[in-house]
């Protein structure tokens, strides 16, 4: 196949930042979209006068969430359920031209080309997305029991990847899918019953003192997401952050932000 | 140099209690004077650095990827062992150890292995209270699935992204610990030497990734917990960013590096669809309990069956698996699947491109079962299969064929998962310790967790307890003149100015890696492979192109940098396979089989740990030996026929 890419190109999170084109041919049908670009990084290298494209990747099995680009105006491109890693050139035709762009969100600086800094979303899980609990001996693990639809509900936000799509198919770059799943995981589980108010109110509270901007019911998230995460845990959210903002105590409680 | 393994004597099922109690212990009031520096926070080294900051101790954590939730060992699939006997199925931790010590191929080291199969079961109750989502049954209780290797159902998962969960529950613990102000997080940064003065680890030389600034961190203890050298292969299961540099930057500096030709091949991966190829994907080895392994019987066949395997007759199939092993069948050990495959492809018998594939096929399956109850079984792994190879497994059956999956090896590590080097402490795949010449399925998870949560917080302390305060920090002319080495090595690599990628060097050293110090190994391809080893290395270091500078993101610098360490640990590998004249576990010589080309021990002279001491550059490695005794476990022949 032959390509015509237009890749961002953008060296450091100071610098303004452009598209540059790029030709790449023979790519094969078989490889991975970040294989085609391994190709065009030698084919840079080789010619010895531009730096190769910087991009986020490490696992190439879409579980990592490390990858992710905007392809064409769509985060992780154009196959549903699918990692940038996991996106393979069959999915193309030759002589296409491909958009490369990062994830683009404020609170998502660019780090450079395609590659951007999501440290706001390990904020957002210090705020409150864990279960208050030292290594010890907790009591036997099947004292807990835990309804099996709760543990499959729990288990279906839990496989969130972390990856940003959401925030950069958002028009509002928006974090409630990602904040959403982290508080849905944990807040159906007995275990996570005694935080459950306090986390939603600090975690949302973080969210905001990122810069994340607030949902307003597009769904692109969901649809962006290649872990398949509901927007019906946005839902839950709410509710969960309705009760906790209205209960009182556990407003009284809220943590700072930190920044 | 006398290896001391410090295990404490006595009754086994004891000995850990016991040394727990004769270990020194800090007052929690003094542990925030201590600071202990973690690099990796993949299961082991997130959970030792949670624990270590829940303690109070004053950490600080390392890891090369944007986050520490992205460490490999999200990528494990099938799940952790864990002795619990849910099932009333006869386990015990007696027979964990058993099986672990025998799946190792009798290569391990017991006390530590027992100790394992004790704190499996704090592991289970320590995610679950993290709230880790594990299956349950309609009851509201754990469910456990059977694995590869055990005679039991021990083995505890979350659908089959086990590995993605624990390491989330570990990641959780480790930023509440940040919130709390007990761990200091870098992300994105490298390590690039270990500091040691005075015979001591001191510290660390650390590389920011992002905007090239290399600096000391001074430490009184340092923990390596930076996974396995597999990539040393370039293809294979591993993420992309896995590498040894850590690991053999201490070796560089005295660390001992223990049985690095021990190195595990994934019998299910998918095939190598051409030379763009930049890693193996792992399909679950679950797989195996309903697909049939099989090639056709002619060669004559080959063609016709890559391209339309279902007009093989079934008499013209050759299922070899069921046919050499009655009683096993498609489900033997990792290593004999794995060799097994590469016998019938180097026979001519492979199918797919280049004849590096062999069949697995659910045919029967479904028409036994229903599609329904497979897509149930392996819904995922079956989507997964048909987005990379863009065959549907329902229809065709699956190719695969073996891939590099884990190593066994790793720096040398005493019972308390200290290295040689006093303070040096090494966890999880980056160690040697616990699986001997093979690991069982489902046992990667279970020993990152058991150093990081349960042991190493203990002896860490030990040492702290007994040794003190480091007192060497970052102004010492000798910490200065680590840092001077590491930005000087750095310029040294920039500086050669040649024509050829970090990463082609990487791919003709994997190629050399997996043709002589594969699957099978011989002496004659094993001296073959140190000579390669070695002019492609004096390439590197003369025809090496590095674009960009050294103050800024730079991947090429950093592959180089990784690739220029790989080179090194691949001709000890290569070393250390042909003083181990025996098979054992993943280790196959050709020279030591049995008459039907099974594996064949020699326990009389190689029952010992191969730990290996650097000598310096262009000076080969010396062996010590730490001999092994088995008191609780006999020694026999292992057989699946």
């Amino acid at each position: 196949m032959n390509l015509t890419l237009h890749i961002w190109r953008q060296k450091k999170a100071t610098d303004k930042g452009g598209f540059a084109t790029y030709k790449l041919a023979g790519v094969s049908p078989d490889s991975s979209f970040l294989e085609m670009l391994d190709q065009l990084n030698e084919e840079i290298l080789a010619g010895g006068k531009d730096e190769p494209v910087a991009f986020d990747h490490d696992c190439r099995e879409g579980i990592c969430g490390a990858c992710g680009m905007v392809v064409n105006g769509v985060p992780h491109g154009p196959q549903e359920l699918t990692t940038t890693c996991q996106l393979h050139m069959r999915k193309f035709k030759d002589g296409d031209e491909l958009w490369l762009e990062p994830w683009r969100a404020a609170a998502f600086p660019v780090v450079r080309d395609l590659v951007v800094d999501r440290g706001a979303f390990d904020r957002i899980i210090q705020a409150g997305g864990y279960i208050s609990v030292n290594t010890a001996a907790p009591r036997d693990a099947n004292e807990i029991p835990v309804p099996k639809t709760d543990a499959d509900l729990s288990m279906d936000a839990a496989q969130c990847i972390g990856c940003g799509a959401c925030v950069a198919a958002c028009p509002n770059a928006s974090a409630m899918l990602f904040t959403a799943a982290k508080v849905t995981h944990l807040g159906v589980l007995p275990q996570g019953q005694a935080e459950r108010g306090p986390r939603v109110l600090a975690m949302v509270a973080q969210m905001e003192a990122e810069g994340f901007g607030g949902c307003t019911n597009h769904g692109e998230c969901e649809s962006a997401c290649p872990k398949g995460i509901k927007l019906e845990f946005i839902a839950r959210l709410n509710r969960d952050y309705l009760k906790a903002a209205i209960g009182g105590r556990e407003a009284a409680q809220q943590r700072t932000v930190r920044r | 140099m006398e290896l001391r393994s410090n295990a404490p004597a006595g009754p086994i099922e004891t000995s850990w209690d016991k040394h727990r109690f004769d270990m020194k212990l800090v007052n929690p009031a003094n542990r925030r004077k201590f600071k202990v520096l973690v690099v990796g926070t993949g299961l082991a080294g997130g959970s030792a650095a949670a624990t270590l900051g829940e303690m109070g101790y004053n950490v600080e954590a390392f890891c090369f990827q944007d986050s520490p939730r992205r460490a490999h060992s999200i990528a494990a699939q099938g799940g952790i062992n864990a002795a619990k006997n849910y099932r009333g199925d006869g386990d015990s931790i007696y027979r964990l150890f058993y099986d672990t010590v025998k799946g190792g191929d009798y290569r391990s080291r017991e006390r530590n292995v027992y100790r394992l199969a004790q704190v499996s079961v704090n592991i289970i109750d320590q995610c679950v209270a993290q709230g880790v989502p594990f299956a349950r049954e309609y009851g509201g209780l754990l469910d456990n699935r059977s694995f590869g290797g055990a005679q039991v159902a021990r083995t505890f998962y979350a659908r089959g992204q086990t590995g993605q969960q624990l390491l989330l529950g570990a990641y959780q613990a480790l930023e509440r610990q940040v919130e709390a102000g007990t761990v200091q997080m870098f992300p994105r940064t490298e390590m690039l030497d270990l500091i040691v003065v005075d015979g001591r680890a001191r510290g660390i030389v650390i590389r920011d990734l992002v905007t090239g600034k290399v600096e000391a961190r001074m430490g009184d203890a340092v923990l390596l917990a930076s996974g396995g050298y597999g990539n040393v292969f370039y293809l294979s299961t591993n993420a992309m960013g896995s590498n040894c540099t850590a690991a053999w930057r201490a070796h560089r500096k005295g660390a001992l590096f223990a049985n690095p030709c021990y190195v595990q091949i994934h019998p299910t991966c998918i095939p190598v669809s051409g030379e763009h190829q930049s890693k193996l994907t792992l399909m679950s080895e679950s797989l195996r309990n309903d697909g049939r392994v099989w090639v056709p019987k002619k060669r004559d066949d080959i063609g016709r069956a890559s391209k339309d395997p279902g007009s093989i007759a079934e008499a013209d199939r050759d299922y070899y698996l069921e046919r050499k092993y009655p009683s096993f069948g498609n489900l033997v050990p990792r290593d004999i699947a794995s060799r097994n495959a590469k016998d019938v492809c180097d026979e001519g018998r492979g199918v797919g491109p280049g004849g590096q594939g062999v069949f697995l096929d659910f045919r029967d399956a479904i028409q036994r079962l229903g599609q329904k109850t497979i897509e149930e079984r392996y819904g995922n792994l079956f989507e997964m299969y048909e987005r990379i190879t863009d065959e549907d497994p329902y229809k065709v059956p699956m190719r695969i064929f073996p891939a590099i999956h884990y190593t066994m090896g790793g720096l040398w590590v005493d019972y308390n998962l200290m290295s040689n080097i006093p303070g040096l402490f090494v966890l999880g795949e980056a160690n040697f310790s616990d699986h001997g010449a093979n690991r069982l399925g489902a046992s990667a998870l279970m020993q990152g967790l058991a150093d990081g949560y349960f042991v190493a917080p203990y002896t860490v302390a030990d040492y702290l307890a007994r040794n003190g305060n480091s007192g060497v920090d970052a102004d010492h002319a000798a910490v200065k003149a680590e840092v001077q080495g590491v930005n000087d090595r750095i310029q040294k690599l920039l500086n050669i100015g040649g024509k050829r990628s970090p990463n082609s060097f990487h791919k003709a050293l994997g190629r050399i890696c997996w043709d002589k110090v594969g699957m099978a190994r011989n002496e004659a391809g094993l001296q073959e492979a140190i000579a390669e080893i070695q002019a492609l290395k004096a390439e590197f270091w003369t025809n090496l192109a590095i674009p960009g500078s050294a103050d800024s993101f730079n991947d090429s610098l950093v592959t180089a940098g990784r690739v220029a360490d790989f080179f090194e640990l691949a001709e000890l590998m290569a070393r250390d396979a042909l003083q181990r004249r025996e098979s054992c576990g993943g280790h196959f010589r050709e020279e030591s089989q049995t008459p039907e080309g099974e594996a064949l021990r020699d326990d009389e002279n190689f029952s010992y740990v191969a730990a290996w001491e650097w000598k310096g550059e262009g000076q080969e490695a010396v062996m010590h030996r730490e001999d092994l005794s088995f008191e609780y476990v006999k020694l026999a022949q292992r057989s699946y026929k």
